[in-house]
């Protein structure tokens, strides 16, 4: 009979820790359904040369692959952190997303040039094929070429430091200065 | 045709019903309206039903079919062309779970993350059955029927004894 008593207690405590877990939970976050396999084939030209690249060109791993596009706000916000990124020695490749290449080239001559090489994918099938819902996103392949990561929304020195460390440890853990920067707001 | 139908419509309901027609016929307009060719009427209903079980990744709680995504017109544009080149609809969920993953679907498949999200309303219900059953069962044990021998004895006194 006592014991009765305290039902609605352990279920309002128990309704209290899952709605508790909620509020750190982030909806808009999707299991990436490519983890783990090899990054798709391609044949797309290159932004700066125009010649034809594939998924062979991706030669320097493991490296990131980081979705933009120059109509994309939070791109030109995260940009400034990927430029660190490229001095630090950390090869990225671009997938310039449903974008204008003229506007693009121009971007890129503007406020620097972080890539090791870009893939233009103007009709967005490369990002089709990937599961690209949205720029910016940035993906990790490792040494053999496969996707092992992906983080949508801004890439911020919190963010490296919390979800890249394992495959670019000598950039965490402080070898090149990065910092001092700090995170960007989201 | 639509002019017709939708006169007939007005006809059909009372004068004091007719906002509410309006309202239901609304709710029909809300789809993104888009036009694509098709070379048969088969492959248009299959793809009206597939681009409603589609699921939009980018504004999510939204179906393909009615979301005004840049992503989501992708997926109808990729959805047109896959149900041209006559793959089936396995076919064609299976490239989009490929992709983005049981998200996609409005409805996953069974597996080690959709157990509990496809049995829960069982569970759910079989709790509450289960509990009903619990409480009335206390309830018709807390009121004894039948008096012992004693108790016959002692109520057939105090009748007695109170009688006029």
């Amino acid at each position: 009979m006592q014991v009765r008593r305290f039902i609605p207690l352990l279920g309002f405590g128990l309704l209290s820790v899952l709605l508790f877990r909620g509020l750190s939970l982030d909806p808009t976050a999707l299991p990436a359904a490519r983890l783990g396999q090899p990054f798709p084939e391609f044949a797309k030209p290159e932004l700066q040369s125009g010649e034809a690249i594939g998924v062979a060109d991706l030669s320097q791993r493991p490296a990131l692959v980081n979705v933009w596009a120059t109509w994309c706000y939070s791109c030109r916000v995260e940009h400034p952190y990927l430029l660190e990124l490229a001095s630090a020695g950390v090869p990225i490749y671009g997938l310039n997303y449903k974008d204008d290449a003229v506007k693009a080239r121009a971007w890129l001559t503007q406020l620097g040039d972080p890539y090791a090489l870009n893939i233009v994918d103007v009709e967005g099938s490369l990002g089709l094929d990937l599961g690209v819902y949205g720029a910016p996103e940035t993906y990790v392949i490792d040494r053999d070429g496969k996707i092992v990561h992906r983080h949508v929304g801004i890439l911020d020195s919190r963010v490296f430091h919390a979800d890249f460390g394992a495959w670019f440890s000598s950039v965490v853990e402080g070898t090149v200065p990065l910092a001092q920067r700090g995170s960007v707001a989201k | 045709m639509t002019e017709r139908r939708a006169v007939s419509v007005r006809k059909g309901c009372g004068r004091l019903s007719l906002t509410f027609c309006g309202w239901m016929l609304a709710a029909a307009a809300h789809a993104v309206i888009e036009t694509y060719e098709f070379s048969s009427p088969a492959l248009e209903v299959r793809y009206h039903a597939l681009s409603q079980e589609l699921r939009c990744p980018k504004c999510q709680n939204q179906n393909i079919a009615d979301s005004n995504a840049p992503i989501a017109r992708d997926l109808r544009v990729v959805l047109v062309e896959q149900l041209e080149a006559g793959q089936s609809d396995e076919q064609i969920l299976a490239f989009m779970v490929a992709r983005y993953g049981e998200f996609v679907r409005y409805r996953p498949t069974v597996d080690r993350n959709t157990a509990l999200l496809w049995w829960a309303p069982v569970i759910l219900i079989g709790a509450g059955v289960f509990a009903l059953g619990f409480h009335f069962m206390g309830r018709v044990r807390a009121s004894p029927s039948t008096l012992t021998a004693t108790e016959a004895a002692q109520l057939k006194k105090l009748i007695e004894e109170n009688a006029p």
